[in-house]
Formats: C-alpha cells, structure tokens, sequence
C-alpha cells in the first residue's frame, strides 16, 4: 500500500505493507526521518510528538494508513528557530531524547497561547517525558520563548521563586527575591 | 564558632559559601542578568552554524580503521561533534556542543543508526524466572523468508559468559535461565517486524523450576554474592536513652533512561568488527565482548553513539555481543533496538532493599551506637552487586558521627530480575533508612531534626564508620577550635529559605489529584520533610580508577585549535561541554574540536559514580598542563603539539572483610533537600510543592550543568518516594511498560530552589565535588518525611503508595 503525505514542507511516499504501521516507524524506518524519536511506542512518553494537520499526535499511535494526503510537520519543521534558541540557552535539553517531542509540544502550545503560565505549560506538556532535567528548565525555556516571539514584549515572570534567570543562568538564587 | 542555624541572611546571593576568600576575578559566575529583554542564545549558537552534523552517520565507517591515533582533520563518528568557536571557560555555562543538534533532530542517537543493507537484530528472552533448557529447536524460524541468521549459546564463538566485575552472566542461556527475560536466542532478519515473528517461531522447551524470590531466604540459604560487615566499638554496651528500631523496604527503580537500548555492529569483512553503540564505559563493553566473541581486541572497533540518558543502566552490556555475533555470523551490519518493555527487562536495575535499623542515642541528643541489616536484592546475576553492598555498608549510617557500629550488608542471589547500578549505587536505600531513622529519633528525644542532624554531623577530621578520616574541608575554616562541619554549615542554610506559604485560590492542577479534579482542599494537609545524602564520588575499594585525555593543539587558518581525544561517555549530563571550558580555561584555544569517543583512544573509565568531572575532566585538565608546558619555547606554525594523560584519584583501600574498616573512599559528596508536600489524606494523594536544596559541589564548573543535575537528581529521587516501582511476583515484572511503570512528569515535579556551596576539596581538579548523584539520595527522604509530617504516620516504605496513607484514615499508625 502507498500513502503519499507531506512530511516538513516536502512530498513523502510510503510503500506500507503492514496496515497498522505507525507514522512513527514510517517516518524513522522508511523515510529514514529520525529527528522523531522512538522511546515507548504506547503514547505514553510524547517523544515522538508530531503535528498532523496542525494538531499534536503521538506519531506512535497514528497508523501511517490514516495519513494519505495529510501533513505532518515534525522537530525540523514544525518548530520555529527562537523556540530550539531558547531551549539551548536554558540548559532544557540534557541527553536530548525528549527533545524533539518537547519542541513539538511548545511550538503548538505558544501557537494557541502567545504568553502562558506556569500551570498552563505544565497542563500542555504533562504529556512529555524528560528523565533528566527534572523539567525547571523546560519551564524557563518556555517562558523564554514565549518572550523570544512576542517581539521584545518583556517577559512574564514566573508565578513562583524559581531561581534560575534565563540567560545567562547562575547557580544561586540570587533572582529569587523578584516574583 | 558562630552558630551556623544563624548565620546571616544577606549571602544568599552568592554561590560561594567563603565570601571574601576569593577575589572578583576569581570569581567565575556568569555576569549578571541583563535588563530589558533577554537576549536569548543567539550569541553563544551563532558560530555553530558550520558544525552542524545533518543525516545519520555516514556509511561505510570502516575507513575510520585507517585514521591515525588524532585524526586531523576530526572526522566524526556516532557521537562526535566539532564544537568551534564556543566562548566560556570553566564555571561559565556556554552552549553545549550538542545542543544544536539536539533541537534540530539531527543528533545521531544509538538507535538512529542506518547503515546500506543493514539487517534488525532481535531476542527472544525467557517467559520465566526459573527453568531447565531441555532443547531450542530454530529450524522453522531458520527458514523464513528475510530471516538471515538465527543464533544460540551453540553459536557463541568465544567464552560463554560475560560480566561487569565477574564473568557469571551467559551471553545466551545455555542449559539454565535464571530470571524473566534472559536471553535465549537471538535473530537477524530484513526488518525488525520479522525478526520478532521469527522469534514466535524459535521452539524452547523449558522445565519449568519453581523461582527462589525472597532475598532473605537466599541469605539464609548462602545465595549471596557479598556480605560486607562494618564493626566499630561495643554498641551492645552502650545505655542510651532513647532507642528506635524500624524496618524499611525499598522497591525496585529503574533508570528508564528514555532512549532505548541500541546500537550497530559492522563486519569489517576481514574478520573484524566495528561496533557503535549507547554505553557509559566502552572499553569495559570491549574487555568484556572481546573474549566471548573470540577475537583480539586490536579486532574490534567500539565507538559511543548518542546517549539518551544512561543513570547506570548502561553500565553492563546489552546489545553488544548479541548483535555483533549476528552481524559476524551474517557477513552484514545488524543494529539492534530494544522496545520499551523489553528495555525494562534488558538491563539491571536498583536493587530493591529490607533494612532493619536500630539507633540509639544519649540524654544529649548524640548518637550512641547504629545497628543495621542491609539485605540487597542483587537478582539472578552478579553485575555490580558486590560494589553496591560495599557502597551501602560503608555509607550505611550517612555523614554522621558514631562510634559504636554494627552493620551487615547483603547482597542476595534470586531469581529476581538482576539489579546493578543506579545513580546513587547503593546509597540511596541507605539513605532513606538512616534519614528516617534520625526524625524518628529526633522525635522521641524532643529535638528538632535539623538540630539532632548538626549535633551528629561530620566535620573536617571525624572518622566515619569505615575509620575514614573525613579531610577534605578547609582546616582553616575552624572556629575556636571547633572542626568545619560543612554539614552543620549546610543545614544552617535553609534558615533564609522560607518554606513557601499556602497560596490562596489555588489552580486545582496544584492540588494532589491535579486535573483529576478529586479534591479543592478539603483533607489536605502539609508537611515539611528534610533530607541529607552523603555520597562517595569515582569508583571505591582500591580499584584502579583512571582516565586517558589527549590533546592537540594545532594553528589551523591563522586560529589556535585544540582537538581533545577522550572515551567518555556524554550521556547527557554535559560531559562534552565540560570537556571544552576545561581545554579554553588551559589553553585559551580559539577553537575545541571534541574527536570521537571511542576505543582508539584510552580508556576514560565509566561515566557513572559522579566522576568523569573528576577523572576525565582531571585527565583533560593535565594534558593541558602537559601542553602548555611543550609549548614553552615552541612556536606553533613549526608544527602542533600533542600530549596525553592518564589521571588518577588517589588511592583507596578495600574494606576489610571482617571489620569494614579502609579507607574506602576518594571522595564524598553532600546534599540536603527539604521537601514540603500536600497530602489528600482521605485519598492517599501526594503532590511535592516544593523542593529546596542545598548541595556541596566542591566548584560550580558549569552553573546551568549543575543545575540540571540537581534538579534531574532530585526528580528521580521523587519517583522513588511516592511512584517508581517495578512490581514482581514471583520473579515476574508485573509493569514493563511507561503505562504502569511511572516516572514523574511535569505536572508531578514542584518548582527546585538551589543553593549551592562550594567547599573545594584540596585533591581534587579545580576543588570540584561530583555532583550527579547526591541529590538523587536526599531528595527521596525528605518527601517521606514531609508525608510523614503531613499526616503522621511512619511510612517505612517507599514508594509510599495510596494505601499507605489510607490505610490507616481515622486511626492513629
Ligand atoms: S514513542 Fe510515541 S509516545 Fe512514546
Ligand atoms: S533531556 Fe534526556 S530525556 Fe529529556
């Protein structure tokens, strides 16, 4: 079976010939498109998080099939520059396998919202696993893109005393006395 | 000596915890915040433009074999990138060298391997804990189309076992499986679909035997692989005034890194293999690999390709042998990717513990005398279960005082799943027994556990349980005789950090249930918890610890540019970046080129036990010195200049096996959490609110690095305490899955505030203090302990589950 789509801005056909073959196999293993990573394969880890049509998916759940004639915008083209800027400068990427998911994930949350806060990130990438970073700094960077992208409007603070400034960081909290 | 609960507030801005020791300009934080909008990044990712690696790793890598010891130009291999033009020395946080990549998606992690005509390798593990092998019969999936090679323990072409300390692990079973999940075949085919058909196909007649699960009863039994005692003074003729004695249980955790298990083996058609794969010490997989396939080791190249994360579970082998006997058996290049639930199964985990602590103190609050019993799980095959006992004896009581000790600790042998290292290796469990212990006994002695902890805590010149001489905090830092205590220091702290208040009109995302919406305040209470991890830093015991850096520094174009040679594993914590300001701060380069990490060059030692700072980071340091040195004299348009080094720690002794006395350790590491929770005590739910931590990292070298440690550190020490398990019965894991395996996420984890003190340990490179794993330690008490205060009750096993909270509503524990 051939499945024709748009992957990036690029036309990109498939020769499936497993019906149930996820996006995400096809993507990886096919089309050899590996920025989207593979960690769980149970929609449960938001690694392989790719826009179909505009909307967050788990590619590992969306069967390849169901994709004929659809775009789909991973980590290369669904992310705009000063959101992996960000991303760099707040020290949110460690061993980086979460990454491409995450950016996925904040370029579709600062689409719908130009200027969220805190529990607002944490609700949109509740969905996201990262084991190393503990997540503070996916917050922060966030927060900095957020400011990156709404043309110099200055930043809104986080709700809480997080310590860390965006850049450069410092490993005190001499920030902390600013709410 | 000022009281250190009372030291005044207004230093909270520094990172320094000796204001005015140090000069500005030795001074190395980064400078202070801009006003006005932030530039974000584009200064320090510009000169990145032209090193950027884009697609999977080249084909045909097998010209790599013919690249001298220092390949000029760097070529780049799984892994490697060229890092130009990167400003920021040591304690400055400049771009990782990776980071571009990383959000770019063209990062080449192990299981993004693509080689031309490259087959999927696949294993068929054992369905259970415990059987005979009476026959495997392969000729149906042998005959399947696309299948190329289907292997057995009949097929291994050298020695049958493997192992990281002993050799006990088979590569494949041979007439006996000894836990769920061990491997029994292994298979080659066109694709990764049909390899795993081709498994359902392999016919495995198995005798089933009933499993031996039960640590204590293997001890009983003599099933164990190390019993390590400690024995200081008399405890039994101590009279104390206040005594507690408590049992604790410790579930099993998995480092569930999210990158799975992977890599690619490639026949060099001469009879050699290259390997490129996902490990934390590449030339411990070579020295194990080398023997069971046969060949020399000059036969065999490894090289690390991109790490997604590690935490210990890349420390034994995986896919290495497994795939590269395919792959000579086949004549093709194999890469093989373990799924999610056989990634659960297919490295060791924490060993889950039972403790039995007996504390005793006097009348004034200073502890008498710790009797404890350790007893590890180390599952069915030894991995690094004799380390681990070791860790746990000889940190068993933590960074306190005592003089009367008698521990034994264990290390069992079961049909369990095997275990192995985790960070914290071995002082974590300890560390949630001895914490609790110290609130309990605060409590019964009516004294604050932040006081009863500074009247115990270690200082510069005590001995700790092994007869180790605690050395390396500054002598001059005595007050009116008394020694430094930088724990006393630590924990006096937390005196300008408020505990944050009950906000008004909460979210409901911030109340235990979250968007589960089973709550909007009513049965929730807060509790406040601390928590003080002591953990040693590089490897312990007398074992030779070392590693191996190069450099080059070369005039290339009119710049000055340093390739830097290592075999460290960059596994997510930074390495590499280190790497860089190391050499700029030596050197002062106009370019550092990091070269592959693989087995051409020396050994760099595992990045595991907080150490490749140290060790690697000492190597990298010394052969600059070593290049700077050459330099004198030199102009380098004649020509570059080379040198390598070996670095090693100093030496340390093995623990006697009787007494448990040696000087054990190179190095230890402090961290104190306090952790404030609410509890929905009707229905057993925990939500951290926050976190705050005070850690001893010797010297920041990388502030934004440090951070992410701590607070990675810190959020895997919260899955521990109230969600991380992975459930057996019977031998079997009951939850090999992300679904039912949890790891927090970011809704679970609070807001982190850091303090950071930097007590510089005189031995080692630029004062610093491994820093990975401590916050891993104290961060998973001092929960339990905020859930302890929330609701009362004693909590002695973790994680603490629901129906630990609930199980007791309305009563009193
Ligand atoms: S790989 Fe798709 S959600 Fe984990
Ligand atoms: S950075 Fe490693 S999983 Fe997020």
């Amino acid at each position: 079976m051939r499945v024709e789509m748009r992957v990036d801005g690029e036309p990109a056909a498939a020769e499936i010939d497993r019906p149930g073959e996820s996006l995400l196999t096809t993507l990886r293993d096919r089309l050899g498109r590996y920025g989207t990573k593979n960690a769980c394969e149970q929609g449960e880890c938001g690694s392989c998080t790719v826009l179909l049509d505009g909307d967050p998916v788990c590619a590992c759940l969306v069967a390849t099939a169901q994709c004929e004639g659809r775009e789909v915008k991973t980590v290369v083209g669904a992310v705009p520059r000063p959101v992996r800027d960000a991303f760099i400068a707040c020290g949110a990427v460690q061993c980086g396998f979460c990454t491409p998911g995450l950016l996925v994930s904040v370029a579709d949350l600062l689409a719908r919202d130009g200027d969220p806060n805190d529990v607002q990130i944490r609700e949109a990438l509740a969905g996201n696993l990262c084991r190393c970073t503990g997540y503070e700094k996916i917050i922060d960077a966030v927060h900095a893109a957020a400011e990156l992208m709404s043309d110099g409007t200055p930043a809104p603070t986080r709700a809480h005393w997080i310590t860390t400034p965006v850049v450069p960081s410092a490993a005190n909290d001499a920030t902390e006395a600013a709410p | 000596m000022p009281d250190a609960l009372n030291e005044p507030t207004g230093r909270a801005a520094t990172t320094a915890s000796t204001p005015g020791e140090r000069t500005p300009d030795e001074r190395t934080s980064p400078s202070p915040a801009p006003t006005g909008p932030v530039p974000v990044a584009p200064a320090a990712s510009a000169g990145l433009e032209t090193a950027v690696p884009a697609g999977p790793v080249p084909a045909a890598p097998a010209a790599s074999h013919a690249a001298p010891e220092f390949p000029t130009p760097p070529t780049r291999a799984a892994g490697g990138v060229g890092t130009p033009h990167l400003p920021g020395g040591v304690g400055s946080s400049p771009t990782r060298p990776d980071a571009e990549a990383k959000v770019n998606g063209t990062f080449d992690y192990a299981s993004d391997l693509d080689f031309p005509g490259m087959l999927w390798g696949h294993t068929l593990r054992s369905p259970h804990p415990s059987a005979r092998l009476r026959a495997i019969d392969t000729t149906t999936a042998r005959a399947m189309p696309g299948v190329a090679a289907v292997l057995t323990a009949a097929d291994v072409p050298g020695k049958l076992h493997y192992g990281l300390i002993e050799a006990d692990q088979p590569v494949l079973a041979l007439d006996q499986v000894n836990y769920e999940g061990e491997p029994v075949a292994i298979i080659a085919a066109e694709t990764l679909d049909l390899a795993r058909r081709a498994a359902e196909l392999i016919d495995v007649d198995y005798d089933i035997l009933e499993p031996a699960c039960d640590p204590e009863e293997a001890v009983a039994a003599g099933n164990w692989f190390r019993c390590q005692p400690v024995r200081l003074g008399d405890p039994d003729a101590q009279t104390p005034a206040a005594v507690v004695t408590r049992d604790y249980v410790v579930g099993m955790q998995d480092q569930a890194p999210l990158g799975p298990e992977s890599g690619a083996a490639l026949p060099t058609g001469d009879g050699g293999i290259e390997l490129y794969v996902a490990t934390q010490w590449v030339h411990s997989d070579l020295e194990q690999i080398a023997p069971c396939l046969g060949l020399e080791p000059d036969r065999i190249h490894m090289a690390i390709a991109g790490i997604g994360g590690a935490f210990g579970a890349r420390e034994d082998l995986s896919v290495q042998v497994h795939m590269a006997m395919l792959a000579l058996a086949t004549g093709r290049p194999v890469k093989m990717m373990y799924d999610r639930a056989e990634s659960f199964v297919g490295h060791v985990h924490r060993h889950p513990a039972r403790m039995r602590y007996e504390h005793a103190a006097d009348a004034d609050g200073k502890l008498l005398y710790v009797k404890a019993r350790i007893v590890l799980d180390g599952g069915a095959y030894a991995s690094t279960t004799e380390a681990v006992v070791g860790n746990a004896a000889s940190l068993a009581v933590g960074p306190y005082e005592v003089e009367h000790v008698s521990i034994d600790a264990w290390g069992a042998r079961t049909n369990n799943p095997p275990c192995g290292a985790m960070r914290g290796f071995g002082g974590v469990q300890t560390c949630f027994a001895y914490e609790s212990q110290m609130d309990a006994l605060a409590e019964v002695l009516g004294l604050d556990p932040l006081e009863f902890r500074r009247r115990n805590a270690v200082a510069q010149g005590s001995k700790l349980i092994t007869g180790q001489i605690v050395d390396a905090y500054d002598p001059a830092r005595a007050d009116g005789g008394t020694p430094f205590s930088p724990l006393a220091d630590m924990l006096g702290r937390f005196k300008d950090m408020p505990v944050p208040a009950v906000p008004t009109g909460r979210d409901i995302v911030e109340l235990p249930g979250g968007t589960g919406n089973t709550t909007h305040g009513e049965g929730v209470r807060r509790g406040v918890g601390y928590g003080v991890g002591l953990k040693n830093v590089c490897y312990s015991e007398g074992f030779d610890d070392y590693s191996t850096a190069g450099i080059r520094l070369e005039l290339v174009d009119g710049q000055t540019v340093a390739y830097v040679r290592t075999a460290a594993a960059e596994v997510g914590q930074g390495h590499w970046s280190l790497q860089a300001q190391i050499v700029r701060t030596e050197l002062g380069a106009d370019r550092v080129e990091l070269l592959p990490n693989d087995t051409k060059a020396g050994s760099a030692g595992s990045s595991s036990a907080s150490r490749q700072s140290y060790m690697t980071g000492g190597a990298v340091k010394a052969a600059c010195e070593a290049v700077r040195e050459l330099m004198r004299g030199h102009d380098l348009a004649d020509g570059p200049i080379e040198a390598t080094r070996v670095f090693r720690h100093r030496a340390t002794k093995p623990m006697d096996p009787v007494t448990g006395q040696g000087e054990s350790h190179v190095q230890l590491a402090l961290c104190v959490h306090r952790a404030t929770v609410d509890v929905d005590v009707e229905l057993g739910l925990v939500k951290v609110v926050d976190l705050t931590c005070v850690q001893d990292v010797g010297k920041i070298m990388n502030p934004v690095a440090l951070e992410g440690q701590i607070h990675g550190g810190s959020a895997q020490g919260l899955g521990l305490a109230v969600m991380e398990e992975m459930i057996t019965a019977q031998g079997r894991v009951k939850n090999a899955s992300f679904t039912d395996y949890l790891i927090p996420t970011i809704l679970d984890m609070p807001p982190m505030r850091l303090r950071i003190v930097e007590n510089a340990d005189p031995e080692a490179p630029y004062g610093l203090r491994g820093a990975g794993e401590p916050p891993t330690l104290s961060s998973t008490p001092a929960i339990v302990a905020a859930i302890r205060d929330a609701t009362g009750l004693a909590l002695t096993q973790i994680p603490v589950r629901p129906e630990h909270l609930t199980a007791h509503f309305g009563r009193q524990p």
